[in-house]
C-alpha cells in the first residue's frame, strides 16, 4: 500500500510499453502450429500401431500363410505339420449361429424400442438394460453361457452355444444399429402409408425394414467383425483347442452339428501363442494375420455399405 | 391378397406382442447374468472348502494370496484386484494424454480430409481381435522393453504387466477418442467463435473453452476406457503372467480377474467345484467394479451441460 497510484500507473504504463505485441502473436501462433504436429504425430503413432501389428504378423506367420498344407490339415504336436482346418471351419458354424441370433432378438428389439416403444416406460427399462449389455466385459457373457447354457441347459460344449453366446454378444450393437436406420427415416412416410390405410405392420414390412436394411446390415457386419476374433468368452464356456476333426455337415446331421465340440481361429491362435516352443508362434502369426485380414475385409464392406446407403437415402 | 380389416388387426397385435418379447429377451438375459454370477458366488461362499458362510467372505476381503486351485486354499481377491487395477492404470497413462491429443486434433485441427481418411482405420483398430493384441505384448512389446531397459539393469520379465497395459491403451484408445470427440461435438459453434473473436487461437480455444464445455462428456469418456482396460481378458492372459501377487512393480508377472477366469476355464471344471465356482465369484467382483464405474460415467454424461 506504500506505492503511490501515480508509481503504479508508472509501472502498468511501463509494462504496456514493452509488451511485444508482435513477439506475442507469433509465439501464439507457434504454440498452434506446434500443438497441430503433436496432434498430427499422435495419431499417426497410433496407426502405426496398427501397421506394426500387421507387418510384424505378416513376417512372422510368413512361412506358415504361403503355405497351402496350413489351411488343410488339423492341429498337430508337429508345428511344421499344424494346420488350422477344423477352427475356420468352426469359425463358420459358430459365426452363422451368432449371426442368426443376434438378427432374431437384435433387429425385433431395435424396431420395437423405435417404432413402438416410444417414451413407455418398458421401452425405457429395455433401453437402458441394453446400453448396460453394451459395457458388460465379454468374459462376463462366457461365464452366463458356461453357468446357464453349458451346465443348466445342458447345452455342453458345442457349436450352439458358442453361437448363442456370440449372438448375445452382438445383440447390443445390432439394436443401436438398428435403431439409428430406422431413425433416419422421416415421418412423413410412415404418415403416407397411414393415409393410404397400410396398418402398422405393413408399414413395418413394405417402407421401414427396406429403407433400413442398409443399415442394420453394415451394423451387423461390424458386430460381426468384432464376434469373429471374441475369444474370452469361448474359452470360458471350455471350447477344446485341439479338435482333429469337423462337425458334421449341417445338411446331413443338423443336430449333431449343433451339439458337436469345436475350435475357432481366436482360441487356435491363443493356444499356439501360448505355448513355449518358437515354430508355434509361428503358426500363430499366421492365424492372426488371417484374422486381421478378415476383420479388415468386414469392415471395408461395411463402410463401403454405409456410403452407399447414405448415397441412397437422402431425405 | 386382401385381408379383412379384423385379420388385419389380429396381425399388428401379434407383431407387437412378437417385437415386445424380443425386446424383453435383452432384459432376461441380464437378468441371466446377475442370476448366474450371484447364485454361484453365494455357493462359493458356502462351500466348505472355503470356510462356510461368514468365514469365506471375511477370507475374501482380508487374505493377502489367491490359491483357490492348489491343495492349500487362500481365498484372498486382493491380489486379483491389484493386478486388474495395475494393468489398468498403466493403459490409462497411455489413453488419457494420447486421446485428449487425438480427439482435440481430430475434431478442432484436422481437415475434412484428414478426419474422413484417418477415422475408419481407428475404427479397424478397435475390431483387430484382442488375441493378436496379445501376441503383439508378448511377442513385440515385451522384448523391445528388455532391449530397452536392460542396458539400464532394470531386468524385466517375459510375463509383465507393463507390455499389456501399454498395448491394452493403445486398444481402448479409439473408443476413448472417438468419444471425447462426440462431446466436443455437442459444445456449440458459437462458444468457439466467441473465443476466437476475442482474439485467442485455436489452442486456447480448445483447452480452455471447448474442452471444460465437454468436461462431463470426456471424464465419462475416461472411465468407459477404464472399465473396458479393466475387462480385458486375451491381452493379459497372453502377456502378463499367471501369478497373482500384490505389488505395484509393472515389471513382474501378476495375474487379473479376467486372465485367472481363462486360467481355471482352460482346465478341466467338474460343475459345482471349488474351482468352478471360484470363477463365479472371481467373475462376480469384475462385474461390480465394471457396473460402477459405467454407472457413474452414465451419470456424469446425463450431467452434462445442455446448450
Amino acid at each position: 500500500m506504500e506505492q503511490s497510484i501515480e508509481a503504479k500507473r508508472n509501472n502498468v504504463g511501463l509494462k504496456l510499453k514493452e509488451f511485444d505485441i508482435e513477439g506475442y502473436t507469433s509465439s501464439v501462433r507457434r504454440r498452434d502450429k506446434i500443438f497441430e504436429i503433436v496432434g498430427l504425430l499422435s495419431t499417426f503413432l497410433v496407426l502405426l500401431f496398427l501397421f506394426a501389428i500387421s507387418v510384424d504378423l505378416l513376417i512372422d506367420g510368413w512361412s506358415r500363410i504361403k503355405d497351402p498344407n496350413f489351411y488343410k490339415s488339423y492341429p498337430s504336436r508337429f508345428p511344421e505339420e499344424a494346420g488350422f482346418l477344423s477352427s475356420w471351419v468352426g469359425t463358420i458354424y459358430v459365426m452363422a449361429g451368432a449371426i442368426f441370433w443376434a438378427v432374431v432378438l437384435g433387429i425385433p428389439a431395435g424396431i420395437y424400442l423405435e417404432e413402438y416403444g416410444g417414451k413407455g416406460k418398458i421401452a425405457r427399462i429395455i433401453e437402458a438394460n441394453i446400453s448396460n449389455l453394451a459395457a458388460v466385459p465379454s468374459i462376463v457373457y462366457g461365464l452366463l453361457a458356461l453357468g446357464v447354457f453349458v451346465y443348466r441347459f445342458k447345452f455342453g460344449e458345442s457349436v450352439l452355444t458358442a453361437g448363442l453366446t456370440l449372438g448375445l454378444l452382438m445383440l447390443p450393437v445390432v439394436v443401436v444399429a438398428t435403431r439409428e436406420s430406422i431413425r433416419r427415416i422421416p415421418r412423413s412416410i410412415r404418415e403416407a402409408a397411414y393415409a393410404l390405410g397400410a396398418t402398422r405392420w405393413e408399414t413395418l414390412l413394405h417402407h421401414i425394414l427396406p429403407y433400413s436394411l442398409g443399415g442394420i446390415f453394415t451394423g451387423l457386419i461390424i458386430a460381426a467383425s468384432r464376434a469373429i476374433g471374441e475369444t474370452a468368452p469361448l474359452i470360458t464356456i471350455g471350447a477344446l483347442t485341439f479338435i482333429a476333426f469337423l462337425p458334421p455337415a449341417p445338411w446331413e446331421d443338423f443336430f449333431g452339428m449343433l451339439m458337436s465340440p469345436f475350435t475357432v481361429i481366436p482360441i487356435q491362435m491363443y493356444n499356439w501363442v501360448s505355448r513355449p516352443q518358437e515354430a508355434f508362434h509361428t503358426n500363430a502369426a499366421a492365424a492372426g494375420f488371417i484374422l486381421l485380414v478378415i476383420a479388415l475385409l468386414m469392415n471395408s464392406v461395411a463402410f463401403y455399405l454405409r456410403f452407399k446407403v447414405r448415397r441412397k437415402y437422402q431425405w | 391378397m386382401t385381408l379383412s380389416i379384423e385379420a388385419k388387426k389380429v396381425i399388428d397385435f401379434g407383431v407387437f406382442l412378437f417385437l415386445l418379447f424380443m425386446g424383453a429377451v435383452s432384459v432376461l438375459v441380464t437378468f441371466a447374468i446377475v442370476w448366474v454370477l450371484v447364485v454361484d458366488t453365494v455357493r462359493f461362499f458356502t462351500h466348505p472348502e472355503g470356510g462356510g458362510f461368514p468365514t469365506s467372505l471375511l477370507r475374501f476381503f482380508t487374505e493377502t494370496q489367491w490359491t483357490p486351485t492348489f491343495y492349500n486354499k487362500q481365498i484372498g481377491i486382493w491380489p486379483l484386484v491389484n493386478g486388474t487395477f495395475l494393468i489398468a492404470f498403466i493403459s490409462m497413462v497411455v489413453a488419457v494424454p494420447l486421446g485428449i491429443l487425438v480427439a482435440v486434433y481430430l475434431s478442432e485441427y484436422a481437415s475434412w480430409k484428414v478426419r474422413e481418411t484417418v477415422k475408419p482405420w481407428l475404427d479397424f483398430l478397435e475390431a483387430v481381435p484382442t488375441v493378436v493384441y496379445g501376441y503383439f505384448a508378448l511377442l513385440f512389446i515385451t522384448p523391445l522393453l528388455q532391449k530397452m531397459l536392460e542396458p539400464f539393469g532394470i531386468p524385466v520379465e517375459g510375463m509383465n504387466a507393463l507390455s499389456p497395459g501399454i498395448v491394452i491403451g493403445v486398444m481402448i484408445l479409439p473408443y476413448t477418442a472417438s468419444m471425447i470427440e462426440d462431446a466436443f461435438k455437442g459444445v456449440p459453434q458459437y462458444l468457439r467463435e466467441a473465443s476466437y473473436s476475442l482474439g485467442a487461437s485455436k489452442l486456447r480455444t480448445a483447452l480452455f473453452v471447448v474442452l471444460p464445455a465437454a468436461k462431463s462428456g470426456v471424464l465419462s469418456a475416461y472411465l468407459l476406457g477404464f472399465s473396458r482396460a479393466i475387462g480385458e481378458t486375451m491381452v493379459v492372459a497372453v502377456a502378463a503372467g499367471m501369478y497373482p501377487q500384490l505389488t505395484a512393480n509393472p515389471l513382474e508377472p501378476i495375474q487379473t480377474i479376467t486372465g485367472y477366469i481363462v486360467q481355471v476355464a482352460l482346465g478341466d471344471l467338474p460343475f459345482n467345484s471349488f474351482e468352478y465356482l471360484s470363477i463365479f465369484a472371481a467373475g462376480f467382483m469384475l462385474f461390480v467394479i465394471t457396473l460402477i464405474l459405467n454407472s457413474v460415467a452414465v451419470y456424469l454424461k446425463s450431467k452434462a451441460v445442455g446448450y
